[in-house]
Formats: C-alpha cells, structure tokens, sequence
C-alpha cells in the first residue's frame, strides 16, 4: 500500500438508530477505494447529526451517540465523533468537514517532522445513493458549500436499491463538473434495510435481531426509545436548513 | 374496556344457550365475553379463539358489534359490524355474519406461539457445487446461533451417512416433538423445524366444556419463497413428499424479491389444495444477502463484515474457507435429488 493516498471516510446522517447497513457503507467504500489503487482507507468517523436538524423522529443525540459507540465497539477503525452534535446550532455539513479536515491535518502536522503534504490524509464524505438526491431540494443545500464539499473535498456514493445515483450527477451541472471526485460504489445486493424500517418494527413490537448489533437493541429496549411518541418528535418542524437559508435570503 | 370485566359470564351462558335463533336481539340481550377469559358460545365458531361483543353502552344511541381476537397479549379488534339496523335481527341472522367474518379473520390471521426454531444443515452428500464440508457449516451456524434463546442447530440430517430427502427430515423432527410431548406434560416442548402451537387459551371457570388442553406442537418447514417454487423443478422433489411436507405438516415461506410464491401456488394442484397449510410472511423490507453472494466477496477478498455475525467472519478467516478451489468443489457431481430420482424412473 505504499505510495497510496491516506484517506479518511466521514458519514454525516441522523444514525436514528445505527444499523449494520450503515457499517457496511464503510466496509464496501473501503474495499472500492483500496481496488482503485490509489487510495488507502486510514480511518472511518461516524458523526451524528444535531438535535437542531429538527427531523422528524430524532431522539435525543446523547443516545445516538451512545448507540453508534456500541455498534462500533468492535471496529478497529471506524470511530465515532460528537463535534457536530454538540455544537449550539445545527451545523452545515461543510462546516463539520472542514473541522474535521483540519483537526486531522493538525495531528499529522503534530506527529511527522517535517510533513509532506501527501503524509496529510484526505477526507471524502461516505454517504448513501439517497444522499445525492438530496442536492436538488431547494433550499437544502447552498451551491457554494456543495462545490466545496464534493470540489474540494470528494464524495464516496454507495448505491442503494434502484437508486441511480449516477444519473443524479448526470441532472446536475455542478456534479457533472466534479465527476471524477465522485466514487460510485455498486452495492450488489439489494438491500433496503433503512433506520426507517427499524423503527417502524420497533414500533410495532417486530424483532429487529439481526438488522442492528444486539447491543444496540440491547441499549434501544432499556431506554424505550422509537415508539409511536418519539415517531411524532419535530412533526410540524421545518428542517433546520430550510429556515437557515431563508433567513439569509 | 372496564366495564366488561363486571359482567358475569355464566349469564351469557345461558343467555345464547336458551335464546331461540328467531329471538330479537335487543339491548338486553347481552351477548358478550370478556376479553381476557370468557366463554365462547362453542357452536358458533369453530376455532374457538374470537369473541364478539355488544357495546351496551352504545344501546342508546347505535348499538355496536365488535369482534374480538384473543390472543397471547392484548386482544384487538378484528372487526366492527355495528349500525343502528343490527337491532331489528334476529339471532340468526347476527350469527351468520359473525361467524363470515370470524371465518375470513381467521384464515387471514391464525394465532400462533412459535416455542422453536431449528437450522438442520444438509449432509456432505447433497452434492451442490461449492458446499464445504458439514462440521464447518455445523460449526457457523452455532456461532451465529450462540446468543439466540430459541433458534438452535441440529445435526442429524448432515451425520446420516446418504443424502436425506426433506420430507425424511421433516418427519424424524415431528416423530421426535410427538414422543416429547407425550411423554413429559411441561408445555414447552424442545427440538422441532419450525413449530407452531396453536394458541388455545380460553380460561373458562364456569360450567363450559371448552378445551383447554395444549395441542400437540405443529412443524412448518421455514423456507424461501426459491425453494417453495423449486417443488416444479423435474426430479428434485418426489410429489408424494410435497404432499407430506404441506399436506401433513406445513410450510412458512418468507417471500423473496423477483419472486411471485403466490401466483405459484395457484398454479400448483398439490400447493393449491394445501393452501391453508401455507404461510407466507411477507418480507416488506427487501434484503437481499445470499450466501452466493457472501462466498463470492470472500473469493475476491472484500469485507463480508456485518453481513454476518463477527464471529462466523472470524471462523471463516481461521480456517480459510471459502476459495476459488472450495467454489470448485462437486463441480462435476450431479446433486444427489437428480441422481436419486432420474436412476429410478
């Protein structure tokens, strides 16, 4: 692996809960990013988003937080991280990008003498083929932050379901320009196994075994959460971007 | 629901077992059970597990006539069939509707209480390409069932020296839960394929002759819908041992996408006359994760992490299973169904 470029993988989303579907977007982007030749995965971060996103159905980040812990428990290098979520507001995901771009080079910078840029490990946002759809919501993205999250930074998209993630970026003038900074990752097997879904089997007393690690489920039936009364939390709330752009508008 | 509780039951009792069929039902006429335990008036329904209800409390204004499901928790509401005209029947009539009703609910949604769930691995001698050796998967399946408090795996199909057929398997298990269940009268019962027990709870203190006795513990073969539709493959599967597996004893078919198990089973005489034996779980969310695909990852050195439990991904790894040579292996053979039927016709 030596003359490769260290890379680091970084999943921003709500984890409302963590499922083993959301650890295999690491391990699938990891393997394609090794094949490519070019890269070599140096860590993964899991970064919950805030209590301020407003979605509807987010229970409280402190128990996010604790359920990604257990379920990455037993990774060697997928960590997770609770900057975003304990900011005051909701954060951009550009703003939670650059935080980490720079507490990463900052360690570098701090353990090499003297560093060599290529020492310093890049950071690409992991996210699912869902996610890419999200850029065309008006209001839910500022053009310059998207330049600057797929531009400067880079995506690693793992595809899902008949989602055409590909076609996303062929829709978009702004993708298009910055195609080769976008790694499409081909999830074979069809799986829609969602958080989503999770949660609408809790609520209804369905077994969720083998869909989370049993410590999660573990975590999730001592504290009660996702019932019919957390499903309803911010159900007339904007989404936090949303007003966020207006206001600056 | 509280004021179910005060009503007594052996007034209902009598009340529908000396209410002539032509007899007005009127407010007064109480025919209700309680939820939780009660009476169940014996010759209307044939299950014995479903009330009906009359909401005297609606008497002023529109009577209301509920079914009520008993189940292992709390009973639901199956279905309301109430309006202002149910007051000018008679009995007769009343019962006829309840009982479509009940019949159509209880086909649709039969209670059951599964006690286990058993993973028989197949023998060495099936034959199919890429099957490692028995111990191994015996091995996997324990680890991956090491923390589930009643799926468990059972090895006699895979030590028996020849292939067995299903059918074989089925009855060994449903020989071996019958000789159990007779011979020690604990209500749960070990070992079994898929069992299901039929929900007979009704607690009845007053003079009635309803069963309370536990059936014995049904066996359903659980299986995808692939292996449902496989029953129309030449050769793979004697038509005597279909009829067994569904007609005797039953099958649990978890549909699978690009499948259509229903549409099959019409098309079937021997599933279509079984059809009650057979049911499907219908799995909303699709998910897709085959062990072809598992072993094709692990050929090709890609992470299989979190598609299986850590420590099958661990055994694997020890013992290095899973290769472009193990892919290989029986390349050659003729699965032992093929063999075993074409050489006799």
């Amino acid at each position: 692996m030596a003359g490769r470029i260290p890379l680091v993988l970084l999943a921003c989303g709500s984890f409302n809960p963590i499922t083993h579907q959301h650890m295999r977007l690491f391990e699938l982007a990891r393997d394609h990013m090794h094949q490519t030749g070019l890269y070599r995965v140096v860590g993964g971060i899991v970064s919950p988003v805030g209590d301020n996103y407003g979605k509807q159905g987010l229970v409280v980040s402190k128990h996010r937080l604790a359920m990604a812990r257990l379920a990455l428990q037993s990774s060697d290098w997928v960590s997770v991280d609770d900057w975003e979520s304990q900011q005051a507001d909701w954060t951009e995901t550009v703003v939670t990008m650059r935080y980490h771009y720079d507490r990463i080079a900052a360690q570098y910078h701090n353990s090499k003498d003297p560093p060599t840029a290529s020492d310093v490990p890049q950071l690409k946002l992991l996210c699912g083929a869902d996610f890419m759809d999200t850029f065309k919501i008006p209001g839910l993205w500022r053009d310059d932050h998207v330049e600057e999250v797929v531009g400067r930074f880079g995506l690693v998209c793992v595809s899902r379901g008949s989602l055409q993630p590909d076609r996303a970026i062929h829709e978009s003038d702004l993708l298009s320009r910055h195609r080769q900074r976008i790694f499409l990752v081909r999830e074979w097997v069809h799986n829609e196994i969602s958080a989503t879904e999770v949660r609408r089997a809790l609520r209804r007393g369905q077994s969720v075994k083998y869909l989370l690690p049993d410590s999660v489920i573990d975590y999730i039936r001592e504290h009660n959460l996702y019932t019919q009364d957390s499903e309803m939390k911010n159900k007339d709330v904007k989404l936090r971007p949303l007003t966020m752009q207006t206001i600056q508008d | 629901m509280a004021f179910l509780r005060k009503l007594r039951r052996v007034d209902y009792h009598e009340h529908t077992l000396n209410t002539s069929e032509s007899r007005m039902i009127t407010p007064e006429t109480v025919w209700v059970t309680q939820a939780y335990s009660g009476f169940v008036p014996q010759h209307w329904y044939q299950d014995k597990t479903a009330f009906f209800l009359y909401d005297p409390c609606h008497h002023k204004r529109k009577p209301e006539w509920c079914c009520w499901h008993v189940g292992p928790s709390t009973p639901s509401q199956t279905c309301t069939c109430g309006c202002s005209s149910w007051l000018g029947i008679t009995l007769k009539t009343l019962k006829k509707e309840i009982h479509t009703h009940l019949e159509q609910h209880v086909t649709r949604t039969r209670r059951y209480r599964v006690v286990k769930g058993i993973i028989s691995p197949v023998g060495d001698s099936y034959k199919k390409k890429g099957l490692i050796e028995a111990c191994h998967r015996l091995e996997m399946a324990r680890l991956a069932t090491l923390n589930s408090d009643w799926i468990t795996v059972d090895d006699w199909e895979s030590q028996q020296p020849e292939w067995v057929e299903t059918a074989k398997v089925v009855r060994h298990h449903a020989d071996l839960i019958s000789s159990e269940n007779n011979s020690d009268d604990v209500d749960t019962v070990r070992c079994g394929k898929r069992r299901k027990l039929e929900q007979n709870t009704i607690i009845c203190q007053s003079s009635c002759n309803i069963n309370t006795k536990e059936d014995s513990p049904h066996l359903n073969l659980l299986c995808g819908a692939d292996v449902l539709e496989s029953f129309g493959v030449k050769d793979l599967w004697k038509p005597e041992d279909i009829e067994e597996i569904v007609g005797r004893y039953g099958v649990a078919c978890i549909t699978r996408c690009g499948s259509d198990p229903e549409k099959f089973i019409n098309q079937s005489d021997v599933l279509y006359k079984h059809r009650k034996n057979i049911h499907m779980v219908r799995e909303w969310v699709t998910n897709e994760i085959s062990a072809t695909h598992v072993r094709r990852a692990l050929r090709r050195g890609q992470s299989v992490r979190y598609l299986l439990p850590d420590s099958v991904v661990r055994y694997i790894q020890e013992h290095s299973l899973y290769s472009v040579e193990s892919e290989q292996k029986n390349a050659n053979a003729i699965l032992a169904p093929f063999q075993r039927y074409t050489s006799s016709n």
